[in-house]
């Protein structure tokens, strides 16, 4: 694929002493926890936003806050650059190196601390998966909330850096509204903690503005995040429509209704012959559109809740209604939506859109969605989050015809836009990264931009964390 | 002499802060005065307030968000909201009972200092409501940060930052906020007469079942009668809040007094009286004596509380209630504040923070109202600040124990 985003030039003055740093790093890291070969190297390239692909200087895998504090210590010393790194999941490309950088993965990081049922927080490293947490407090009744589709690979470190969200978010909130406090390491090597169980800490909200830093202000080595009693059941109902209009305005109808389910996801037909392809999850082929809703609650609170929800659907013209009979069956909804990125990924290659517009928009910015990408001449597969208003269109292209290439990134930057306008944002959950970076002039001035860079400088002075992300490289302050 | 200053227009309180920055005069911001006690008090030659910047901007109950210029009243905006079913999820503390001040909140102030309350565990605190701002910075520029979507993630959060932040980072101008709909029915699950711990064991019983408890806090004896009219039944009140369609209501209700009605004999108050209690737990009436006696709101893990506050009524006379759901135990001196006690005994049951809200002014000249932090956070606190009040004149010393 052609390279239309660009990255800062390497250093090199880094690159020349690259032997000495090696050796350097490796003094201050246990056996094994430094890659600095080649082949080491290449799985370090690029994360989940496979179009980038740089090779690092070397990756540090430290086992404790100490040794992150060290390597940061000594990079900062001698102006080096770092990009810290999860499981590398990110779709915006937020974990992509640079020559001249060392990673530092927190996969090592990977222990839970404490699991504490009484004030309902669990603590552990920032390497821990997002699904972990659940799993280790749900024989007590409690999981953790934000559920990224990637959340059996993706590390609570990388859900932090990007703010993720998920499916279930519409009720719970994403990361920012679930995270109690972290330990975190400043790039000088300062280890500082940041709010835990007692709430709402005097001074700075720095919890709520390192939630969704990408990386930039410091690397978090362990996070106190909130767990939530498990309801009592849980039911996803697939409601299949004759277009997406009529499902995009039945959305905004439920929600207008005061009612809020704990999901309200969106397929349009490519997505659901795609992800039922994959999943066999039981979707209903004929229709043009299919919302899958979730609700919770008592066996009596889900049906109330459901008799609203039908009704509303039936003045929208819904076709099928298909309830989830078994737990088997639920987990197979949920299995086909959850694929839906891997299961496109079989057929093709696409680029994960991520904005996020008003409710009322969502209809027009469908539509309008549908024509850009037609009018490159490509294919387009709508799956995402309605309820929240966060979109996810998949534009299908071969990554090995430059030119589609170069055409899917003009569909895409122009959707965003067209997000932007509707009154939305570029990014609701996957981050700017390098994807967007670019484009954050859509969405803000360049006094927006100001502010924002002057915070990240009180952090990181010498913009060496993770610098070639999130802001455009041109009007940066001179560091 | 203070000049006060009450511009119309964004850009008027732009162009104060403009002159103050050249003059490099500092500026006392205000909304509605009515929390003008929280923090340490400012010292400043000039007043400027966003009263006169008043209206709802876009209202959109379908989109459950609403933005509003910061000086608009809150009760204009819970009357626009209440109109349409909805509220402010985050339930925001009204501190004119405790300060003993009048006039009228205004939505600015109310996220400017993060005001929440007893939901905040299950709804979260203001900040977590807040979707998007306006505001001016020191240089007297207009920023705008978020936006009025749920799910945002573009660039760094500086509507978290400025949340909270006291009018010490820029001056609130426009904020555009979720709001959630009013659950039709409430009920509250009481239990009499337990002790602290004991109150605390059923709290925790209680947030394990999936019943949704929206509200958890224990009253004390001494406490007990000072809220809606001593309505409560007998003996030290443990009360848990329930809200949602009325059947539901009933219903976990029904099964939440069964699985705690081991603790003590239980009781329960309807939809009018539980919105009574609940506002009185959340405006801290039981200590609004019209007194200056020392008030704290002390943050700890909510396991922690009733150790706290047993260890201190071994050294000196204490009065408190808890309010776990808020995260907080409400504490009244009976003579002196007792600072360095109350914090050196805060990190001794895990940690967490002692705000004080209320005390006679030699005392709140004396003692920082916030919780001293670590050196690091302070430094890091105040490079932070400089970043958006490059020349210091917002509201100098309110945060003085941070930055």
């Amino acid at each position: 694929m052609s390279e239309t985003i660009g990255f800062l030039e390497p250093r090199q003055a880094v690159l020349d002493r690259r032997l000495e740093i090696i050796a350097d790093l490796a003094d201050l890291l246990p056996e094994g926890s430094l890659i600095s070969d080649e082949r080491g190297l290449k799985p370090f390239e690029t994360d989940a936003f496979l179009a980038y692909r740089r090779i690092p200087l070397a990756v540090a895998l430290p086992e404790t806050t100490e040794q992150v504090a060290a390597v940061l210590k000594y990079c900062s010393r001698y102006g080096i650059p770092v990009v810290p790194r999860g499981a590398g999941t990110s779709l915006s490309g937020g974990a992509i190196p640079q020559e001249d950088a060392v990673v530092v993965g927190l996969s090592k990081m990977s222990r839970i601390l404490d699991i504490d049922l009484f004030n309902r927080a669990a603590t552990v490293q920032a390497g821990v998966t997002n699904l972990n947490i659940s799993e280790a407090a749900g024989a007590d009744g409690f999981f953790y909330a934000p559920d990224p589709s990637s959340q059996l690979a993706c590390t609570i470190g990388g859900n932090i850096g990007m703010n993720s969200g998920g499916a279930h978010c519409l009720k719970y909130g994403v990361t920012t509204n679930n995270l109690l406090g972290v330990k975190m390491v400043l790039f000088d090597g300062t280890v500082i903690e940041l709010g835990g169980k007692a709430l709402d800490a005097p001074g700075y909200d720095l919890v709520g503005l390192v939630c969704g830093s990408e990386g930039q202000l410091g690397i978090v080595t362990e996070a106190t995040v909130r767990l939530i009693a498990k309801p009592e059941g849980a039911r996803p109902v697939l409601f299949g429509f004759d277009s997406s209009e009529a499902a995009g305005s039945c959305v905004a109808d439920i929600i207008a209704a005061g009612i809020i389910p704990v999901a309200i996801e969106f397929m349009d037909k490519p997505a659901i012959e795609i992800c039922e392809a994959f999943a066999q999850a039981g979707y209903p082929l004929d229709v043009e559109a299919l919302l899958i809703v979730e609700v919770e609650g008592s066996e009596a609170e889900m049906e109330a809740m459901l008799r609203s929800i039908v009704e509303i659907a039936r003045r929208h013209g819904v076709k099928t209604i298909k309830e989830s009979q078994s737990a088997l069956e639920a987990a197979l909804i949920w299995k086909g939506r959850k694929s839906a990125f891997g299961a496109t990924g079989r057929i093709a290659d696409y680029i994960c859109m991520d904005g996020t517009v008003p409710l009322s928009q969502l209809s027009h910015v469908l539509r309008r969605t549908g024509e850009i990408v037609a009018g490159y001449g490509l294919r387009v597969a709508n799956v995402f989050h309605a309820g929240d208003g966060n979109m996810h269109p998949l534009i299908l292209y071969d990554i090995n015809d430059p030119e589609d290439a170069a055409r899917a990134e003009a569909a895409g930057n122009d959707i965003l836009k067209l997000c932007v306008e509707a009154g939305g944002c570029l990014t609701g959950e996957h981050g700017v990264g390098i994807e967007k970076r670019d484009l954050m002039r859509y969405q803000y001035s360049q006094a927006d931009l100001d502010q924002q860079m002057a915070a990240r400088a009180a952090f990181d002075p010498h913009w060496l964390l993770n610098p070639s992300k999130v802001f455009p490289l041109e009007g940066r302050p001179a560091a | 002499m203070i000049v006060h200053f009450e511009p119309p227009s964004e850009e008027g309180i732009a162009s104060v802060v403009r002159s103050a920055s050249a003059e490099r005069v500092a500026l006392s911001i205000v909304g509605g005065g009515t929390r003008t006690g929280l923090g340490n008090p400012v010292r400043a030659a000039r007043t400027l307030s966003t009263r006169r910047l008043s209206g709802i901007v876009t209202y959109n109950p379908s989109e459950m968000t609403m933005s509003a210029l910061a000086g608009t009243p809150l009760s204009e905006i819970e009357a626009a909201l209440e109109a349409k079913g909805q509220m402010l999820s985050f339930e925001p503390m009204d501190h004119r009972p405790v300060f003993g001040t009048s006039g009228e909140p205004t939505i600015g102030g109310v996220f400017a200092a993060n005001v929440s309350g007893p939901r905040r565990y299950v709804a979260g605190a203001a900040r977590d409501s807040l979707l998007g701002l306006r505001f001016i910075n020191g240089r007297g520029e207009a920023i705008k940060a978020g936006g009025r979507v749920m799910k945002n993630v573009t660039g760094l959060d500086l509507v978290k930052l400025l949340a909270g932040s006291h009018g010490t980072l820029g001056i609130l101008t426009e904020v555009t906020f979720k709001v959630l709909p009013s659950p039709p029915a409430a009920a509250t699950v009481v239990v009499s007469g337990l002790n602290d711990a004991e109150a605390a064991a059923v709290m925790a019983e209680a947030m394990a079942q999936p019943a949704e408890v929206s509200g958890a806090a224990h009253l004390p004896e001494s406490v007990r009668g000072r809220v809606i009219d001593g309505a409560l039944p007998e003996g030290a009140a443990t009360v848990l809040r329930l809200e949602g369609l009325a059947d539901s209501v009933a219903l976990r209700a029904q099964g939440l007094s069964e699985a705690i009605a081991r603790f003590g004999p239980v009781s329960q108050l309807d939809t009018a009286q539980t919105k009574r209690l609940w506002a009185d737990i959340r405006d801290v009436k039981p200590y609004a004596d019209g007194t200056t006696r020392p008030l704290w709101r002390v943050s700890v893990a909510p396991s922690a509380g009733h150790q706290l506050v047993a260890a201190l009524r071994l050294q000196t006379g204490v009065d408190a209630y808890y309010d776990w759901q808020g995260g907080l135990v409400w504490l009244r001196m009976e003579a002196d504040p007792e600072a360095e006690l109350l914090r050196r005994y805060v990190r001794a049951v895990g940690g967490g923070h002692a705000t004080l809200l209320r005390a006679g002014e030699d005392e709140r000249a004396r003692i920082p109202a916030f919780e001293p932090q670590p050196a690091a956070v302070a430094q890091l606190s105040e490079r932070l600040r400089a970043s958006f009040d490059p020349s210091r004149i917002f509201n100098p010393g309110r945060l003085a124990a941070i930055a």
